[in-house]
């Protein structure tokens, strides 16, 4: 710095009155900061509980409320883990197992394509999905989130493991439209191929690591219904 | 102010008395036959798309040009001519007309009019109806349908602002043999199975209206080249990049990638190359410019059809071709 | 500074940011919000609301902290303040509506960045009174906020057909997808800068024409 430019600087303030500011904002910022989100957490908790709720009892018909899961090598826990996935078990009204809703994602067209599924152990079957997040060409791709026909597919989508219990009997998978023969195959959508295909992919990736994980411990979620 | 000329590139003929309006009027006379060929395959409704993009073309060059006398000089017509053969033939009226006035508004004046644009106008609109309506842009009809030239296809009629109507049905009940509805483009990319070249070659596939037949596309383009008005080295770039970038690949997968014969044959390949490629401002003006352009809007195009989610990349080979040259005025 | 003069609190105080100085449409600042989250009008309102809090907000705080803070590490405070007020609106908007607060995603966070907010806590709240730094912040959110909508109207009409979520045309109307994708964003803007530009130039011609003073930069 040469002289002119420090002749231009104003008086130079000690490095304690700095500091002394410096703590005082970060102190002020710092409490409003935590009186917001303690004053705004009981609202967030309860929107956010709302908005699962309603995504778990689409795919899992009939479910009227639910218990979250973090499922990891070593069994269910009631806390996340680093390796665990989260699973939400739907009850009904008389606390009996429903489903097993879980997330799955996969590269759509635009970006990411996320959605929960639900699994019924009784059918062995995906009865429903829902999309949670997509950026899927409106009128062409987001046809995912609302085609009835679409949809329909995973009514009772055949989700069976394999005899040795490792994986999926028959990959999940989606065939060209107007071509679906078996019950495990996704009918696509006539000009949205791409984005149909991401959904089979995606359920077929998750339900092909998680079910074989899973399944061991249906009884684990079936014996809370006892508790109250 | 003086009468508007082109500069035209180093070509050795250099003396050859062009101005705009011969220029364009030679460009007219050679589209004017894909017109009629698209016509003829698709009737009444190809006719009245056809107009309805012109007018809305001249319409707004009028509009936003009235101190000069533009209209006259053909540009105007060719703009929307090439316009109306990239769109599909069932195309509404309506959205064409809005893709005439994207084109001259947002591709042309805006940049300052005639010989000024950066971009390709009629390929401008043709980039924003494909964003903006990507159901209609990606609706085929079957070629040479029964009793085109007395009825029209029951989409291009759509009032304005509304949403054309199904025409899938209509389509099977009409169509001569079996129609998928499906561009060649489409199904090779999804189901592997590449169309005949000879069917290419003579227009009986789905696609838009400009690239019915490759052959007459490419009998218009040699009477521009021999006339000297379209430089014949950016076609000729155009497919040596994407023939052996084709054929490279299918190398590769034969199963996946088709070959290169089918790369330059289907879609929009020949009519982008010799028509929408090398328009005179848009284009560069060294030999060498001129073949580098060329091989990279063949390549680039490749590589989207091949790897985009979309089944053709013409359109947005030619528009980045445009982009990386350089302004030459 | 100017602290001493210029204290009385005039009409252009507030209209500043509201036409002369628009923070879109003059300053051009602000653009990564302007952009996109102006895909539909609630966005572009809520996004609107969201920085006019915090304008409002840092603006008072800074002007009357700005004579306790030395200036070396002004900007430091400034960000500081600024960010506390977005942390807090980011809660709140949670708290709100959680679809409101996806829609609108990261960029809530990004208001932090947006260059109107620190940009008139340097240049205008650390100089005047609080009363005057409110009103003018006032003024500033006001008009992002107006600007911000003038877009997210025409982009959800056009884009989905639509005000607010309500339906305009009916089930026939074909929606224009390009105008809900990022490239909307940029042809709106665009139109309304041509539009601005158009009246401003004929304004300047009027007055040359007309003899009176014009005030051409």
């Amino acid at each position: 710095m040469n002289e002119a430019q420090q002749a231009m600087q104003p008086p130079r303030a000690s490095s304690t009155l700095m500091m002394i500011v410096l703590n005082g904002i970060a102190m002020l910022a710092g409490f409003l900061v935590v009186m917001t989100s303690q004053l705004t957490a009981p609202r967030i908790a309860e929107n956010q509980r709302i908005a699962i709720e309603q995504a778990v009892s689409k795919v899992i018909p009939g479910a009227t409320r639910h218990r979250e899961f973090h499922l990891g090598k070593d069994g269910l826990r009631s806390e996340p883990g680093a390796d665990t996935t989260t699973i939400y078990a739907g009850y009904d009204d008389q606390d009996h197992l429903l489903g097993v809703a879980a997330r799955a994602a996969a590269q759509g067209y635009a970006d990411m394509i996320y959605l929960l599924y639900g699994y019924d152990p009784t059918c062995q079957c995906i009865r429903g999905i829902k999309v949670l997040k997509f950026a899927e060409t409106p009128g062409l791709g987001d046809k995912i989130t609302h085609d009835a026909a679409f949809q329909s597919n995973f009514d009772a989508l055949d989700a069976r493991l394999a005899p040795d219990g490792q994986g999926l009997a028959h990959a999940i998978a989606k065939v060209k439209h107007g071509t679906k023969q078996h019950d495990w195959e996704i009918d696509a959508i006539s000009g949205a191929t791409i984005s149909s295909t991401a959904v089979g992919k995606a359920l077929n990736q998750s339900a092909q690591a998680l079910l074989p994980q899973l399944l061991p411990h249906l009884q684990e979620l079936r014996a809370t219904e006892k508790r109250p | 102010m003086s009468k508007p000329t082109i500069e035209l590139r180093a070509t050795p003929h250099i003396h050859a008395p062009h101005d705009v309006v011969k220029i364009m009027r030679n460009v007219v006379f050679a589209s004017l036959p894909m017109a009629a060929w698209s016509i003829w395959s698709y009737g009444l409704s190809a006719l009245l798309l056809m107009l309805a993009v012109v007018a809305s073309c001249l319409l707004t060059e009028r509009l936003f040009n009235r101190h000069n006398n533009t209209l006259g000089d053909w540009s105007t017509s060719i703009t929307g001519i090439l316009l109306f053969l990239t769109l599909p033939p069932g195309f509404p009226a309506w959205m064409g007309m809005l893709a005439g006035f994207i084109a001259i508004g947002m591709g042309k004046v805006m940049f300052g009019g005639l010989g000024m644009n950066v971009f390709n106008p009629a390929l401008i609109g043709r980039a924003f109806v494909q964003a903006a309506f990507p159901v209609a842009i990606t609706t085929w009809i079957p070629a040479f349908f029964e009793g085109r030239f007395t009825r029209l296809i029951p989409s291009t009629l759509t009032p304005p602002f509304t949403i054309p109507p199904e025409t899938a049905a209509w389509s099977q009940q009409v169509a001569v043999d079996a129609f998928t509805g499906a561009t060649p483009l489409a199904v090779q990319k999804f189901d592997h199975v590449a169309a005949p070249a000879l069917h290419l070659l003579t227009g009986t596939t789905a696609g838009s209206l400009g690239e019915g037949s490759a052959l007459i596309i490419l009998a218009c383009g040699l009477y521009l080249a021999l006339r000297r008005i379209l430089d014949w080295r950016i076609p000729l770039a155009v497919m040596a990049g994407t023939w052996p970038s084709a054929e490279l690949f299918h190398w590769i997968d034969p199963g996946v990638y088709p070959d290169g014969l089918f790369m330059l044959l289907s879609g929009g390949l020949m009519p982008g190359a010799w028509f929408m490629a090398t328009d005179m401002v848009g284009s560069p003006v060294t030999p060498r410019g001129v073949v580098i352009y060329g091989l990279l809007i063949g390549i680039v195009t490749v590589v989207i059809r091949l790897f985009g989610g979309l089944t053709e990349g013409v359109m947005y080979a030619i528009l980045l071709g445009n982009a990386a040259t350089p302004p030459d005025r | 500074m100017t602290r001493k003069t210029d204290t009385q609190i005039t009409w252009k105080t507030f209209s500043e940011g509201l036409w002369a100085n628009n923070p879109v449409f003059v300053m051009l600042l602000g653009m990564c919000p302007t952009l996109a989250v102006t895909n539909s009008a609630i966005n572009a309102l809520a996004m609107g609301l969201a920085t006019t809090f915090v304008l409002l907000a840092s603006g008072l705080l800074v002007s009357l902290l700005a004579r306790y803070i030395p200036k070396q590490v002004r900007i430091a405070t400034y960000i500081v303040i600024i960010a506390t007020f977005v942390t807090m609106i980011d809660y709140i908007i949670q708290a709100i509506s959680l679809d409101l607060y996806n829609a609108l995603g990261a960029f809530i966070q990004l208001i932090v960045v947006n260059c109107i907010i620190l940009g008139r806590a340097e240049a205008y709240a650390s100089k005047h009174r609080p009363a005057k730094a409110v009103l003018n912040a006032l003024g500033m959110g006001a008009g992002f906020t107006l600007a911000l909508l003038c877009l997210g109207l025409v982009r959800e009409i056009l884009g989905s057909g639509s005000v607010f979520g309500v339906d305009l045309f009916g089930p026939a109307f074909q929606p224009w997808v390009i105008m809900t994708l990022p490239p909307g964003g940029f042809l709106v803007l665009g139109a309304w800068l041509l539009l601005f530009d158009w009246f401003r130039l004929r304004r300047q011609q009027k007055e040359t024409v007309t003899g009176g003073q014009s005030d051409v930069a």
